[in-house]
């Protein structure tokens, strides 16, 4: 029998990106909070710049013993076999918010709108067939407060492009108008940065630097970036990451409203004989508990926010917790980043420190920043030249035919080139179809003998023109700089377990077609709210921590404003 | 796999067997414990000019060869062979013999790369045997020039009938990336030893701060390499987490 312990206001399921902001306005309006996380913690002295233990054998995600027990399982289609793979995440304090790129990016206001926007421009007959797309319950501008609260909490760099209205040139031109500038100037530019942004001039494009929560100068008492190259799947040294391990939740630790838990692995959201969420169950250490609660927040990744509801059965709700509209695991996607590019230049880039969040954008190909009246596509792609070498993987370059891959040859190459090399970075719409979905794998299961979430879901027809015509785009882009080689790698395919993956408890006002509504609130469960990727039914063209984020603390302000009808008056 | 990580990664999760606790890392004369005695500096201390560690070269230069600990003698010759024709030693420099890339593969095959003994094992054997049929001679017996043409059959998958268990270009795919890891690699691991991988790419070296002013310097090409590795500074952790269950006595550089 579980151990009952002592009841709380609020439990929050997963300390990363999601949960580790929603804490924060929950414990400062004086709520009780308890965060559940089933990593352990880290500090700056855990992020060695070490390429074989970061990039190589995987680490940090090797700590997450919970993850990597419940990789998903991946299918493209209904009449494949699904292969259990990785899991791109990883469990700790902060999650994979201490290890990522940190690109953060606000959506622009047609990501919002792709269903109207679309049909009112180009006729209804241009959203993709099969495609279960809607319009956001809300547009852009009711987001963009929380945008700006999540610049100034979690610390953001940049350079904006619209401040009410006025364009910047020095910005994104194509970004929503803001109402404030970001709190720290954009991270530096290195020559080649300069050589691309002038390139991309002279065809006529607007570049400027890209969005990052890291700090470029001293922010809230913690270092700037020291771009010494091991950001891309390594912690901070010197905290200048601004994951929620250092930022957010520290703030609300200090408020003694909220606790953590860590090594904490949930099984189950309980509820009670009304249907509401009662607490959740978890183990620790072999031991369960059952930690009791007025309200449940569900903030751990995308596949297990659909896992977890799934496994939650109960008399009330059989098929899962907030599924008797059989809506959770639907709408899934994962953000289309194949169908790389890459370049060989005949000098060198000076690439070797810097770091993924560092560099040069083109939004002109984004979203519905250009006139598609003539194309056979909705939709489009962010351009970003980045700077990320190290020498494993820099050793790892393609060598374009021009040389073997070992031997003398390959050596003579290697030396001269090791540092002339540059792979894009390209973020596509991704849209959700009908035939995309996550379930529970019928087979595999966890340690614990639960089964892990299926994904069955590969990319589609829009996908996949998308994909080339940013490859077209991008080498354009390349060849106005000089490179002398260009590589593209194939487009489409099955969309495996990614870091940007989004749906299985889409929000919307139709509790037909979504799991939470307009606030992130189970529109079956009214004291559950679901935080993450999950909650987005479009991906747009950018990275989807900052809209995470904003979302997170958008849901926990409406907690704490409608406290009394949300919560319970007795929680059982 | 399409993650953030994907566009410079291809492989962060194709090597997630287990770290295994175990041995002293400053055990004998290696590399680690030549880098110790080099002095760990802070970690936002300004890179000391290279000359600072010429030192430590010539000590580990001096140092004796030390036994293989996992492979046999036999496929330890047979690794050697093969990283030596991968990255030669040739006009342009030390290869994967000097830069100790067999040695590297030889303790990892003790931990975090426990899992590819096997593969070791069989492959090596399969390759000596695919020499002596295909060439008359054992594979250390060839020239280099006929060691080549079998690494090409190898490489093609065109070894594999009748010898290699599975394809023969699977083995060499991993032995090639195990040698570049062993190469380009943090010398913690005991590869790269004189830092003779990252100086034929080029690379200035680790660093835990690179000043605007250093980056206009890499660009003019004159960031002298710093030769230090990731733990010759002063204070990360080497264990793989501080606070999972089961990693208490986790260490890595295995």
């Amino acid at each position: 029998m579980a151990t009952r312990l002592k009841d709380t206001d609020v439990v929050v399921i997963g300390l990363g990106a999601a949960g580790g902001v929603a804490v924060l306005p929950l414990a400062q309006a004086g709520l009780e909070v308890i965060g559940l996380e089933a990593g352990g913690a880290m500090t700056r002295r855990d992020f060695a710049p070490d390429e074989i233990r970061n990039n190589v054998r995987g680490w940090p995600m090797l700590t997450s013993h919970k993850t990597n027990q419940e990789a998903p399982t991946v299918r493209p289609n209904g009449s494949a076999n699904a292969v259990q793979g990785g899991h791109p995440m990883m469990n700790a304090i902060g999650g994979t918010s201490l290890h990522y790129w940190a690109q953060h990016w606000r959506l622009n206001p047609w990501d919002f709108k792709v269903v109207s926007e679309t049909t009112r421009k180009y006729g209804a007959g241009r959203i993709p067939k099969g495609s279960t797309v809607e319009d956001w319950p809300f547009g852009y501008d009711e987001i963009e407060p929380y945008y700006e609260k999540i610049e100034y909490e979690v610390g953001v760099s940049g350079q904006a492009g619209n401040v009410n209205g006025k364009i910047d040139p020095r910005g994104n031109p194509f970004e929503g108008p803001r109402k404030r500038e970001y709190p720290m100037p954009p991270l530096r530019w290195t020559a080649f940065h300069d050589k691309m942004a002038g390139a991309a001039k002279g065809l006529g494009w607007h570049p400027f630097p890209g969005p990052a929560a890291i700090n470029s100068r001293s922010y809230q008492n913690r270092s700037g970036c020291m771009y010494h190259g091991f950001c891309n799947t390594g912690g901070c040294h010197v905290d200048a990451k601004n994951s929620t391990a250092v930022s957010t939740i520290p703030r609300a630790q200090a408020t003694n409203h909220f606790k953590a838990v860590t090594g904490a692995v949930v099984t189950s959201i309980n509820v009670d004989s009304q249907g509401r969420a009662s607490g959740v169950t978890y183990v620790a250490n072999g031991e369960e508990f059952f930690q009791p609660a007025k309200v449940v927040l569900i903030a751990s990744f995308c596949y297990e926010n659909s896992r977890l509801l799934l496994l939650s059965k109960s008399p009330a709700f059989p098929k899962g917790l907030s599924n008797n509209h059989g809506q959770v695991g639907r709408h899934y996607f994962s953000h289309h980043q194949g169908g790389a590019v890459s370049a060989l230049f005949p000098f060198n880039i000076g690439a070797w420190y810097g770091l993924p969040a560092q560099g040069v954008a083109i939004d002109d190909w984004a979203d519905d920043n250009f006139d598609h009246s003539s194309l056979d596509f909705i939709g489009g792609g962010n351009l970003w030249a980045m700077s990320d070498r190290r020498p494993i993987t820099a050793a790892g370059m393609n060598t374009y035919g021009l040389a073997p891959s070992w031997g003398s040859q390959w050596k003579s190459f290697i030396k001269e080139n090791a540092d002339r090399s540059h792979s894009a970075y390209l973020q596509k719409t991704t849209l959700p179809y009908e035939d995309n979905y996550l379930d529970l794998d019928p087979v595999v299961k966890d340690p614990l003998g639960l089964p892990v979430i299926r994904i069955t879901a590969e990319y589609k027809e829009n996908e996949r023109k998308v994909a080339a015509f940013i490859q077209d785009k991008m080498e354009e882009w390349y060849r106005a700089a000089g490179a002398i080689q260009i590589n593209k790698s194939p487009v489409g395919g099955s969309m495996t377990t990614s870091t940007h993956a989004y749906g299985g408890t889409r929000m919307g006002d139709n509790p037909e077609t979504n799991v939470v509504n307009r606030w992130g609130m189970s529109h079956e469960v009214p004291n559950l709210g679901v935080l993450g990727g999950s909650v987005m039914g479009t991906s747009g063209a950018h990275n989807p921590t900052h809209t995470v984020q904003a979302l997170a603390w958008r849901t926990a302000e409406h907690i704490v404003k409608n406290w009394k009808s949300i919560a319970p008056t007795t929680s059982q | 796999m399409a993650a953030d990580e994907d566009a410079g990664e291809t492989n962060f999760m194709s090597e997630t067997s287990k770290i295994i606790s175990r041995r002293d890392l400053l055990r004998g004369v290696g590399i680690a414990g030549a880098a110790a005695a080099a002095g760990p500096v802070s970690l936002l201390s300004t890179p000391e000019p290279a000359a600072a560690a010429e030192p430590a070269q010539a000590a580990r230069a001096a140092a004796p060869r030390e036994a293989f600990e996992n492979l046999t003698a036999t496929e330890a010759d047979l690794l050697e062979a093969v990283v030596d024709r991968l990255i030669p030693s040739d006009a342009l420099g030390p290869g994967a013999r000097e830069g100790r890339a067999a040695h590297y593969i030889d303790r990892a095959l003790g931990g975090a790369l426990s899992s590819s003994r096997q593969a070791y094992a069989a492959g090596l054997s399969a390759l000596d045997r695919y020499a002596t049929q295909s060439r008359g001679k054992g594979f250390l017996e060839l020239s280099n020039a006929d060691k080549d043409s079998v690494l090409m059959d190898v490489e093609s998958g065109g070894a594999t009938p009748g010898i290699f268990a599975g394809s023969s270009a699977q083995f060499f795919n991993m032995v090639l990336g195990h040698t570049r890891q062993g190469m380009f690699g943090d010398p913690y691991y005991g590869g790269n030893a004189n830092f003779v991988g990252w100086d034929l790419l080029g690379y200035p070296g680790v660093r835990t701060m690179v000043t605007a002013a250093d980056q206009k310097s890499l660009e003019a090409g004159q960031l002298k390499p710093n030769h230090k590795s990731a733990y010759d500074f002063e204070g990360f952790n080497k264990a793989t987490a501080s606070l999972e269950p089961h990693s208490g006595d986790m260490k890595h550089g295995d």
